[in-house]
């Protein structure tokens, strides 16, 4: 290509308009008014505490508005050492590897057979899953407890795992059903032509084709997953060094009552919601579209 | 094809059904049985009492009925407001900014609006918790909301706002909703967005504010995603305990004064060995929450308007 044709840089030049006296100013003044109450109310509440993570216990106590002396990074390492972050951080994603791997392979399975073959008993298995919805998990927590004690597999992560898939399933199956039934049944049928098996038609075929209703419900069950707080507060209660990390904050928070090392425990809570920032600000379109996509059909 | 169907069926389900079956089906399951027992948990030996627990339930004056009023109350106000300030935002988003050429056009900065109101719903619980648990603190542990009334003169509560029975129901509600507005903004947002656009400027042409327009519009046409919404947020509401446990004292204190059916149900599970009881809290709960989805699926029911 020598004749160099490709870029016309001068964009169209925009007339410049005066915008005819724009109407709705006042009701934009009072919308934008609004919107920004409630952002500083979600934005000063986080600044604060990252600010007091950086304080002495002492000023922390004594002058909680005011900007911290010095930084404060001694409470950054112990949060870290003796509030054990980090271990709570590797326990955490030792566990959801296996549960989030196991949440996923599991559903899908059961979602695509459900949403695709007919045979006796598909509607009660699907209504058997959407009802676990609804379920109180409360309700099931101590026989929970007591089958797990009965296998030994309480107070271990495989124990965790197969609760956090069991519990995963109903909105899961849920979810991936109705994506499968929107996945077209001509390149399926093509590829049956061709001589794939089931098998071959769901790994090589459907997943792929599923890519993005798969992305949307792991991002739910990754956040889901890393959330949760009552299920291994029940089940994993022996060793508060197998925590997993919203546990183990929660530890670090009823220690920090009497220890009265307050800032070590908002050090700690910063680390925890450090990744969580990060992950949200590059993913945020992804979450939130994860997050909302159950609701949304 | 044809051939293999069922054996393929069967190894795809076998796995799920089955771990679903072992950990979600049958807990729920025995937690019926044993609601009609007098078992402690701790032995093996126990006999079926029939409903008693289920009518000593209600004379629980100390723990289960004020957990059942303060449930009952976060049912009611929660939801109403989380939907309330979700549909008002996501309104306003979309819609609330400038006219521009005859069409109307959400506010400067929607999308980090969007952004901001959203992150909320991805930390995680127990930061959640101790974050608003330092917020509601008393001045001297270096509270925010009691530091800043000091601050500019007014009267802030001695104790802090969570070890205040005036405050600390509502004080767990307030977090409650300020974690789930986001989520049902950007919720309500997809669904505006989704209504043409020709709607509104008829509207506009025919001299219509924006009150009427919300009302006339907008509600109705998101009927059905407030319903949806509505839906979530009551078994949220029912579920309510992890805050409870984590920032007020005593985890439902003071008095009892922020018990709820989820914490009483821990309790006497876990910390007072009375299974039997524990159960039967449980099941009231089950039936509250299937017949809270019965009865809004039906009463809400109105004619799809498609568009």
């Amino acid at each position: 290509m020598a004749t160099d044709t490709s870029t016309p840089t001068e964009a169209p030049a925009r007339p410049a308009q005066k915008p005819p006296r724009p109407e709705g100013n006042v009701l934009n003044l009072f919308s934008q008014g609004f919107l920004w109450v409630w952002a500083l109310l979600v934005i000063v509440p986080v600044v604060w505490i990252v600010m007091t993570s950086f304080k002495t216990s002492r000023e922390i106590a004594s002058d909680p508005l005011a900007l911290p002396e010095a930084l404060h990074w001694a409470n950054y390492a112990n949060a870290w050492t003796n509030g054990n972050i980090g271990s709570f951080f590797l326990n955490t994603l030792q566990v959801m590897v296996f549960s989030v791997t196991g949440t996923m392979l599991l559903g899908a399975m059961a979602a695509y057979v459900i949403a695709r073959y007919e045979f006796f008993g598909n509607r009660l298995i699907y209504f058997g899953f959407a009802a676990g919805m609804m379920f109180p998990v409360f309700l099931a927590l101590f026989p929970l407890f007591k089958t797990l004690s009965n296998v030994s597999l309480l107070n271990t992560y495989t124990g965790l795992v197969l609760v956090y898939i069991a519990y995963s399933l109903p909105f899961t199956v849920f979810f991936l059903t109705a994506f499968f039934r929107t996945l077209p049944s001509g390149v399926a049928e093509a590829a049956v032509v061709d001589g794939a098996g089931h098998y071959r038609l769901f790994f090589q075929v459907m997943l792929p084709m599923a890519k993005p209703g798969l992305i949307a419900i792991t991002i739910f069950n990754i956040l889901g997953q890393w959330n949760q707080f009552l299920l291994p507060l029940v089940l994993m209660n022996r060793n508060p060094d197998d925590a997993v990390i919203s546990q183990g904050l929660a530890n670090l928070a009823m220690r920090q009552g009497y220890e009265g090392d307050a800032g070590a425990l908002f050090a700690g809570t910063v680390l925890a919601m450090v990744p969580i920032f990060i992950a949200y600000v590059i993913f945020q379109r992804q979450i939130q579209a994860g997050l909302t996509a159950g609701a949304i059909k | 094809m044809r051939h293999g169907k069922y054996p393929f069926i069967l190894s795809f389900l076998a796995l799920p059904v089955g771990l679903y079956a072992w950990l979600v089906i049958l807990p729920f399951a025995q937690a019926f049985q044993i609601s009609l027992t007098d078992w402690s948990g701790s032995s093996n030996s126990f006999n079926y009492i029939g409903f008693d627990n289920y009518v000593n339930l209600f004379k629980d004056e100390r723990f289960v009925l004020p957990a059942l009023q303060h449930t009952g109350i976060i049912l009611v106000v929660m939801p109403v407001v989380t939907i309330a300030l979700g549909l008002f935002f996501a309104f306003m988003l979309n819609l609330g900014g400038r006219m521009r050429r005859g069409r109307i056009e959400g506010v400067r900065g929607a999308r980090f609006h969007k952004i901001v109101f959203f992150f909320p719903q991805v930390l995680s619980v127990a930061i959640v918790g101790i974050l608003w648990k330092q917020v509601y603190a008393p001045e001297n542990f270096g509270g925010l909301i009691t530091g800043a009334l000091t601050a500019v003169g007014l009267p802030a509560p001695v104790n802090g706002f969570l070890a205040d029975k005036r405050f600390v129901l509502a004080a767990v509600i307030g977090v409650l909703v300020w974690s789930a507005v986001g989520f049902y903004l950007v919720y309500f947002s997809s669904a505006i967005a989704s209504i043409p656009r020709d709607l509104y400027e008829a509207a506009i042409i025919d001299g219509a504010g924006r009150v009427p327009m919300f009302f006339k519009i907008t509600l109705p046409l998101l009927w059905d995603s407030v319903q949806t919404a509505w839906i979530y947020l009551s078994i949220i509401a029912l579920d309510v305990f992890v805050l409870v446990y984590l920032m007020t004292p005593e985890q439902g204190g003071p008095d009892a004064s922020s018990e709820v059916v989820g914490g009483v149900i821990w309790k006497y599970a876990f910390k007072y060995g009375e299974q039997a009881f524990a159960s039967a809290i449980g099941v009231v709960l089950f039936f509250a929450a299937l017949s809270l989805a019965v009865v809004s699926l039906r009463v809400g029911r109105r004619e799809r308007i498609e568009f």
